[in-house]
């Protein structure tokens, strides 16, 4: 995918206005594509039950759901926005579906409904980010608490459980052997955004807004209107996510996917997306996915405590922000 | 002929190295808890390794997330499943989203039991519980009587009104007292709400209203620590004895100084080797979870399923002044 983005290079708007190397965006995923292997061959070499077919399909489940919302929420910062709600919404949408179980929903329904209250919940931050101006750390923070605290008030420490055998296909069904449905989604939901983000004008907008919301604003680009759409993504892939975890645990609890938005924003930060806005890939969103899914499982097979873990994340994370940084200083380039 | 040989040489080395290992099998169990860095847990642990050691060939893998989820231990039980755990023992934090997971583990041929905190019945094989109603409400009537030979009155200092479990515990003690303990006589049971100022108030207005009260009993770990409050603040240590359930670390203090003499809770170390010992004997096929079965675990007794394939361990284990010490240092 890269190097069609380098044929295309002639005409390309860079995305990183201080780029000191040519075509730093690319050495980004070259970066995260050694870490990878590097990772994949560690773990072999530690852990005998690593390469196993059923193992690696096992693996992917730590990452699908929170990638899938990783890829909207890697568009939302690029544009210069962020949402901290999305674990919440995953909880109310949880919720919905729960009650519409109670009342009698088949397996469509319950998607429908999944779906979308993630979108309306989407649409309501969106429309409180663009239309009245506030900034979305502080809107998603507040609804953060919204969301999850309606969940709460409707089930208190209850559960819905009791979902039809067809809706445990979404997160425990298998496409072709091994193959599992929800690894399948991400994978088609990637391919998705990166051709919206890398090969539409929306996917530029998006870039022209998180580089200089002014200059694209005297360029014609609507930028509440992009935002608010972004948002909207943003909760309906939250809604996609619920299903699948919903589906996973076959039961609704209010503290379903408790801390996942950090998870889902370090993927994203990961991935090379600038959490300033304006610079970022899906192939380095998608490849950050795959990297936390092994470490975890990785360390899982080693039974390593997950406090660890934790801090090799964090290790992780601040290492590939650091290193471009350090390169700059190094060798010294001018920003642009 | 010389590269046969050595191809031959490392042929053979490499069948001992598999085969290595393959003879030394162990049967390796996973204690899964809610979290690590909790010392219940960690107690739990202990117990374990203990079990393990007994039982010889067992290798003890405890392992939880770092926060109580649901979530992250389905991850765990993931890698548990792909390291063909030979059996997972699991304090679950969720007894529902946990089932189909272990219902996969179930499907790929391993021994699946939850203890402390269960599953429901279709994501394990059996289901270990610290104690149960009938033995709690024994032993709190029990802790005031061993130091009560001529009997005498005995007040219940409960948590809230509409508390089930307190509520569960209370009935099964007043109906062992007329059999068991006839020269108990209980005079009263009041409620604290689980509230330090509203515990102390109701301890003194027992102790006000009934002058020859011989012990407070209080089975909650909030209410048993007003109520030896209260007796030491008021000179009563030796008139009126405090018992009831009670943290060892929370509680120390007043069986040092006399204002009780005995309390009661689960006893983490045995919980974790009970958990170890069953789950052990039903990967290895020597016992049987299945209603009424009577399986053994080990040094602790015995337990016997119910109709839901759960077990009730042991009755609360004694703290006194021979072990508090130690077990205050662990929870």
């Amino acid at each position: 995918m890269s190097a069609i983005e380098t044929s295309a290079a002639p005409r390309r708007i860079p995305d990183r206005l201080d780029t000191p190397l040519k075509g730093a965006v690319l050495s980004w995923e070259a970066l995260l594509i050694a870490v990878a292997v590097a990772i994949f061959v560690i773990n072999s070499l530690a852990s005998p039950y690593f390469l196993n077919a059923w193992s690696l399909s096992d693996l992917t489940f730590n990452f699908t759901e929170k990638g899938l919302i990783a890829l909207a929420m890697a568009l939302l910062i690029i544009s210069g926005e962020i949402d901290l709600s999305v674990a919440a919404i995953i909880a109310l949408a949880s919720t919905m579906m729960g009650m519409a179980l109670q009342a009698g929903a088949d397996t469509p329904m319950l998607v429908a409904i999944g779906i979308g209250t993630g979108l309306l919940c989407g649409a309501f931050n969106g429309l409180l980010v663009t239309g009245l101006g506030l900034p979305s750390i502080v809107v998603t923070i507040g609804t953060m608490s919204l969301f999850r605290g309606v969940a709460f008030i409707i089930l208190g420490d209850q559960a819905f459980k009791g979902y039809p055998a067809s809706f445990a296909f979404f997160g425990q069904g298998y496409v072709w052997w091994v193959v599992s449905f929800e690894l399948t989604l991400f994978l088609a939901a990637a391919l998705v955004y990166w051709f919206v983000l890398h090969r539409t004008s929306f996917g530029r907008r998006v870039f022209a807004i998180g580089n200089n919301p002014v200059a694209a604003q005297f360029s014609g680009v609507r930028e509440a209107r992009v935002k608010f759409i972004l948002f909207c993504l943003t909760g309906l892939m939250a809604g996609v996510a619920s299903v699948l975890i919903t589906s996973r645990l076959g039961s609704t609890r209010p503290s379903i996917a408790q801390g996942y938005e950090l998870e889902v924003i370090t993927m994203v930060v990961l991935g090379g997306v600038s959490i300033l806005g304006g610079a970022g890939s899906i192939v380095g969103v998608v490849l950050a996915a795959l990297i936390m899914g092994m470490v975890t499982f990785g360390f899982g097979l080693l039974n390593v405590p997950g406090i660890v873990m934790s801090i090799f994340i964090g290790l992780l994370l601040i290492l590939v922000i650091a290193l471009p940084i350090i390169w700059r200083r190094l060798f010294g380039r001018r920003p642009a | 002929m010389s590269i046969f040989r050595k191809l031959l040489a490392t042929a053979a080395i490499a069948a001992v190295m598999f085969a290595g290992p393959a003879n030394a099998e162990s049967t390796k169990i996973a204690l899964v808890v809610k979290s690590l860095g909790n010392g219940f847990f960690d107690a739990a642990n202990k117990g374990a390794q203990e079990a393990a050691k007994e039982l010889g060939d067992v290798e003890v893998i405890y392992t939880g997330p770092t926060a109580a989820t649901a979530e992250g231990q389905i991850e765990i039980v993931n890698s548990l499943i792909a390291q063909n755990v030979n059996a997972i023992a699991i304090s679950a934090n969720d007894p529902d989203a946990l089932v189909p997971v272990l219902k996969k583990a179930m499907d790929r041929g391993i021994t699946v039991i939850s203890w402390d905190s269960g599953v429901a019945p279709e994501g394990r094989q059996m289901h270990l519980n610290p104690s149960d109603t009938d033995l709690i409400g024994e032993t709190i009537i029990k802790l005031a009587a061993d130091y009560l030979p001529e009997g005498g009155d005995v007040a219940i200092l409960s948590a809230s009104s509409t508390a089930t479990n307190q509520n569960a515990w209370i009935e099964a003690a007043k109906k062992v007292l007329p059999e068991k303990f006839p020269k108990i006589n209980l005079v009263a049971t009041v409620y604290g709400d689980d509230d330090s100022v509203k515990s102390t108030n109701e301890a003194k207005g027992l102790i006000a209203s009934h002058p020859d009260l011989k012990a407070i009993i209080a089975p909650t770990t909030v209410g048993v620590v007003a109520a030896a409050q209260v007796v030491t603040d008021q000179n009563l240590i030796g008139k009126v004895n405090v018992t009831g359930l009670a943290l060892p670390s929370e509680f120390k203090q007043f069986i040092d100084n006399g204002a009780s003499q005995a309390v009661a809770l689960w006893n983490p170390i045995d919980l974790g080797y009970s958990a170890v010992y069953l789950a052990h004997g039903i990967a290895t096929g020597k016992a049987k979870a299945e209603p009424g079965a009577r399986l053994s675990i080990g040094k602790v007794g015995e337990v016997t399923l119910d109709d839901t394939n759960s077990a009730a361990m042991a009755p609360p284990f004694q703290f006194d002044k021979s072990n508090i010490e130690e077990f205050s240092k662990i929870y």
